[in-house]
């Protein structure tokens, strides 16, 4: 096999896939359900139910506040007890729909419950293109990214790749590992779906090396599907980065403030495709994900099909429950992932993991001096220099670092995980970001007053 | 359970730490130690012990007394001071002048500028330059390997020349030959004279991924090129080429004193121009100036280009490189 990979950084955390030979488990729903409107990157849904509207599965209780916004979608049937500020996984308080859930678990009878593959593909790419919005489809990386918008694409541009992300380079993480081996077909009838809606031929899907069953599962599948390639890559973080991808699949470099689409390019997560699957063929919308909860010292790690909404509380009692000594609670994975105040914030539409540290893992470790040893230029797959950041941003000299491209950085970790002092690297870059940001911002608005 | 920890990512971190490099790098020099004890005896082990001792004490005394901070002579920065300082020196040098240099290392060089990683220059070097210049007399004193090594007092009968030293009188007939070189049986300082010894260190440091290959390398090609195009041209005035890289203190300051972390470049790129840079010095003082040796120099004065050489010198951005459709 053809292994490839980016070229510059990057770095090897150890794997801890421990729950991949865990098949997805389906979980069984709580009394409450708290379903946030904003679980996507731009403006929040805006609430269309009230207190006391029965709501079925699929029912639409939050509608798309603008272009860059999605549907939300009721996960359970029964009655809304409240649409009030609930607590996010870091603390911030969310506008949420809570429904209390009866058990007659009542579905929209639009939606095509029976398992059976369905291949033909009769909607028009304008079709899917709306379908994805109305289905409340995000980018399931993490990232939640609405969908449409990136097939959307803009008069000019061209794309002509579609790549599909099952890299899964975070530690511990292994949904998308799962739903690669157990929803094989759905997910390249997804991708067929995706392509129509680009028009274009070609999809490559990246998976990396750790995974060798999903590797060989998908290839043999591909055969049916033309145009849809497997694209095995050798094992290193940030493999799952937009840009590191399209580098390792196309050799191409989306250059620095532009979008992958300049490249020809159209990335998206295995999940999501499953979940395109899912809203265009069979009229569901996105309600559910796979998420992997995990953690060294967890009594039963596993992969769990959960309605959005459900508590991470919820997942980590049906795994033995928070086990002694833990002393972090992450929504996501260990490298780019949330610490979370407590178990108690719902899993969203890009919840991909649930991750319980040790409190030996979770310190940092003391601080020492920068030793200049060059191990986070090393490991910076953008090219950048961390430890000169730092040193301006500690500064606040907030000018150079915008003229050292420091807003290129992709917050990967490599960095921080790597310095041998135990510099807290990253956390000044994002300082350093955030003002870059804000003062190209007030530039922008000044230009504009001054004319 | 509200007592839970939070920070921002990533969560996950590198075993890799800054002691850890410290004491490998003292790792990497137990063979040059080795060669020391096997050439110059009780007083190679002497001066070793005695720099070790004066190094980490000055600093935890610095750190302790005077500056009133946390003491952090665990991290081994300068036990490598020590072990370096102490292989820079012939091993007939007084204890009291050693004191000195140890002094001059660690206070001056180091700890003045705000102690571990924010030094300019190498401190060992800065030690070992201010006895040079100090002591002129005992630090050109080079003890007969092999027959010195029960030896205390070391007097006149008992010195050599220095490869280098020869070179510089052009008394060719009289360099050792080059598998003593190789492995160190010949006059110079503790830890410079066996290549062999230096080369197994240096390679274990680069297969632990604490320094890289290039420095090393682009210094001792720069070096071997020179000086061959000199013998090339005139073969009656220089020496082969290969005298240069295993005679003197090339070996030891290319795999161990010009690959210190903090006072070299930060990328690749910058390391080649410091390395290639040191090596057209360090020929040029051998080859025409006053010293027969001309290594520390060399590198202490590309010390101090390093700020300016990472000013300009940039790591290849992601996305500089476009090649849309390859």
């Amino acid at each position: 096999m053809n292994f490839k990979t980016f070229k510059i950084g990057g770095v090897h955390p150890p794997e801890n896939k421990i729950s991949a030979g865990t098949p997805i488990e389906a979980v069984e729903l709580p009394k409450r359900v708290m379903i946030p409107l904003s679980q996507h990157i731009g403006a929040p849904a805006v609430p269309v139910v009230q207190k006391g509207d029965k709501v079925k599965v699929g029912t639409l209780i939050g509608e798309a506040g603008g272009f860059v916004s999605v549907n939300i979608h009721s996960s359970v049937s029964g009655t809304v007890a409240a649409i009030d500020t609930i607590k996010d996984p870091a603390g911030f308080a969310v506008k949420a729909v809570i429904i209390d859930v009866d058990e007659a678990d009542e579905w929209e009878e639009s939606i095509i419950r029976t398992p059976e593959l369905i291949r033909e593909i009769t909607a028009t790419p304008e079709e899917i293109v709306a379908t994805m919005k109305s289905a409340g489809i995000v980018g399931m990386g993490g990232a939640c990214f609405p969908t449409h918008v990136k097939y959307t694409i803009p008069e000019g541009k061209k794309a002509d790749t579609l790549i599909i992300n099952a890299v899964e380079c975070e530690p511990y993480l292994t949904a998308d590992h799962r739903v690669m081996l157990e929803r094989t077909e759905e997910i390249f009838v997804g991708v067929e779906v995706m392509k129509k809606a680009l028009k274009i031929d070609t999809a490559v899907i990246g998976i990396e090396a750790n995974k060798p069953d999903a590797i060989e599962k998908m290839t043999k599948a591909a055969v049916n599907f033309p145009g849809t390639t497997v694209q095995p890559l050798l094992l290193k973080y940030p493999q799952g980065a937009e840009k590191q991808l399209i580098k390792a699949i196309r050799n191409r470099e989306v250059p620095s403030g532009k979008l992958p689409l300049d490249v020809g390019c159209v990335v998206d997560n295995v999940g999501t495709a499953l979940a395109i699957y899912e809203a265009v063929q069979k009229h569901k919308p996105l309600l559910e994900r796979v998420v992997t909860v995990t953690g060294k010292k967890l009594a039963k790690p596993a992969n769990y099909l959960v309605r959005v909404g459900i508590p991470a509380s919820v997942l980590i009692e049906k795994s033995g429950g928070i086990p002694e000594g833990t002393g972090k609670i992450i929504s996501g994975g260990p490298m780019m992932g949330k610490a979370a105040v407590s178990a108690e914030f719902p899993i969203t539409k890009g919840t991909s993991g649930v991750l319980l540290l040790d409190e030996s893992e979770a310190k940092r470790r003391e601080v020492q001096n920068c030793i200049r040893c060059a191990k986070c230029v090393d490991a910076c797959p953008m090219g950048l220099e961390p430890y000169h950041y730092e040193k301006l941003s500690e500064k606040g000299r907030w000018d150079d670092l915008d003229a050292l491209n420091v807003t290129d950085c992709i917050e990967c970790g490599c960095c921080s995980y790597t310095c041998p002092s135990a510099r807290p690297l990253l956390d000044y870059i994002r300082l350093a970001k955030a003002n870059v940001g804000r003062i190209r911002r007030e530039r922008a608005a000044k230009k504009q007053e001054a004319k | 359970m509200n007592n839970m920890k939070v920070s921002l990512s990533p969560h996950e971190k590198g075993h890799f730490t800054t002691n850890k490099i410290m004491w490998l790098v003292c790792a990497a020099l137990i063979p040059s130690f080795i060669s020391a004890l096997y050439n110059f005896g009780i007083r190679a082990l002497v001066v070793v012990a005695a720099s070790l001792v004066f190094c980490v004490g000055i600093e935890y005394l610095i750190q302790k007394f005077l500056l009133k901070t946390k003491v952090t002579v665990r991290d081994g920065s300068a036990a490598v001071t020590g072990l370096l300082l102490a292989f820079n020196m012939p091993s007939s040098i007084p204890l009291w002048q050693l004191f000195i240099g140890a002094l001059v290392a660690i206070g001056i060089a180091k700890m003045a500028f705000g102690g571990l990683g924010k030094n300019p220059f190498n401190p060992a070097l800065v030690g070992r330059a201010f006895l040079l210049i100090s002591f002129p007399v005992s630090m050109t004193t080079w003890p007969k390997p092999g027959e010195t090594r029960l030896v205390w007092n070391v007097v006149d009968a008992m010195t050599a020349a220095t490869p280098l030293g020869n070179i510089k009188l052009h008394a060719f007939n009289q360099l050792p030959a080059y598998w003593d070189l190789f492995i160190g049986t010949v006059g110079g300082s503790l830890g410079e004279t066996s290549a062999l010894a230096i080369l197994l260190g240096g390679l274990f440091l680069i297969y632990k991924k604490i320094i890289s290959w290039h420095i090393p390398f682009f210094f001792l090609a720069t070096i071997f090129v020179f000086t061959g195009i000199a013998w090339l041209v005139n073969p009656e005035a220089f020496v082969n080429p290969l005298y240069h890289i295993l005679g003197g203190g090339v070996m030891l300051g290319a795999f161990f004193m010009l690959t210190d972390m903090v006072t070299s470049p930060m990328n690749p790129k910058g390391q080649i121009i410091f390395a290639v840079g040191a090596g057209i010095i360090c020929s040029c003082i051998r080859l025409w100036g006053a010293y027969p040796e001309g290594c520390m120099f060399s590198i202490l004065i590309m010390n101090a280009f390093v700020p300016l050489i990472d000013k300009y010198i940039k790591p290849k951005r992601f996305g500089s490189e476009v090649n849309y459709g390859g």
